[in-house]
């Protein structure tokens, strides 16, 4: 069905990952530094699906499907997170949030 | 090139793209949208996969639930043009290309290893359609307790949520 070498997927797996640190680390507005996150775990989704079609299993389209619940469990959390912090300190940059820092 | 080499190179194209979109965008609505781009080029990557219940579950849930939550999140908090601050010297000329290294590495580590040089074709038996039956066989009986359990954490999740976002008295 797929002529498609697995390392491809992998290597491009790889590549989103990257860039999903870069953002996480560049990227100044807390949104958008979650949405950084949720990149991370594609391209970890990406690897699981690829690594489950190389050896014939199923159990890595399994984990696929709980990291996607464990995402959107996260995502409810993160995001109540945001709103709570956007209230009291009338601002969604990261630079601002430094009660804990020294 | 064969067709399936040709569509994954269109979608992993379309999905670094779309990466980078998401770093290199102001506003964080122009980095949701981009995030968007991303996922429906990988749910088409794991329709190529043979995976079609997980592309499904990617646009469904992903591209469509919370992504959904993110874009409401950014209008609801009226967020507008990021802020930038000044990055040090050391992460500028040190960091990025470090991050670079890094990444080839991987990229020449993956391509040169046993994993690799599998190839997807004769590997495995689960080819399309088959392959949702026995996911949701595999899902109720060797890990269906996984599955409920993730029935309570959702339902933490939602509890938690409530209770961050409520208005204090």
């Amino acid at each position: 069905m797929s002529a498609v070498p697995i390392s491809f997927y992998l290597v491009l797996s790889a590549i989103l990952f990257g860039l999903g640190v870069v953002a996480f680390v560049f990227k100044r507005n807390i949104i958008t530094i979650f949405m950084s996150i949720e990149l991370m775990l594609n391209a970890v989704n990406l690897a699981f699906v690829a690594f489950a079609r190389a050896r014939g299993e199923l159990d890595g389209l399994v984990f696929v499907f709980f990291v996607i619940v464990v995402a959107a469990a996260e995502a409810a959390v993160g995001l109540a997170i945001v709103i709570m912090l956007a209230q009291n300190r009338q601002s969604l940059n990261v630079e601002r949030v430094n009660l804990l820092k020294l | 090139m064969s067709i399936p080499i040709i569509l994954f190179l269109v979608c992993a194209l379309v999905a670094v793209a779309g990466a980078v979109v998401l770093i290199l965008a102001r506003e964080p609505i122009h980095s949701a949208l981009a995030l968007v781009v991303v996922m429906m080029a990988l749910a088409v990557l794991y329709l190529l996969l043979g995976a079609p219940f997980i592309a499904a579950v990617q646009i469904i849930v992903y591209a469509g639930a919370i992504m959904v939550l993110f874009v409401f999140v950014i209008m609801l908090l009226n967020a507008g043009v990021e802020e930038r601050t000044d990055f040090s010297k050391l992460a500028k000329f040190a960091g990025v290309p470090l991050g670079f290294f890094l990444l080839l590495e991987i990229a020449h580590w993956l391509a040169h290893s046993p994993i690799g040089a599998a190839i997807a074709n004769g590997a495995g038996s689960s080819a399309g359609e088959s392959s949702t039956t026995e996911l949701s066989e595999m899902l109720f009986r060797q890990y269906l307790f996984p599955f409920e359990a993730t029935s309570i954490l959702i339902l933490i999740a939602i509890l938690g949520a409530l209770v961050l976002a409520r208005k204090e008295e």
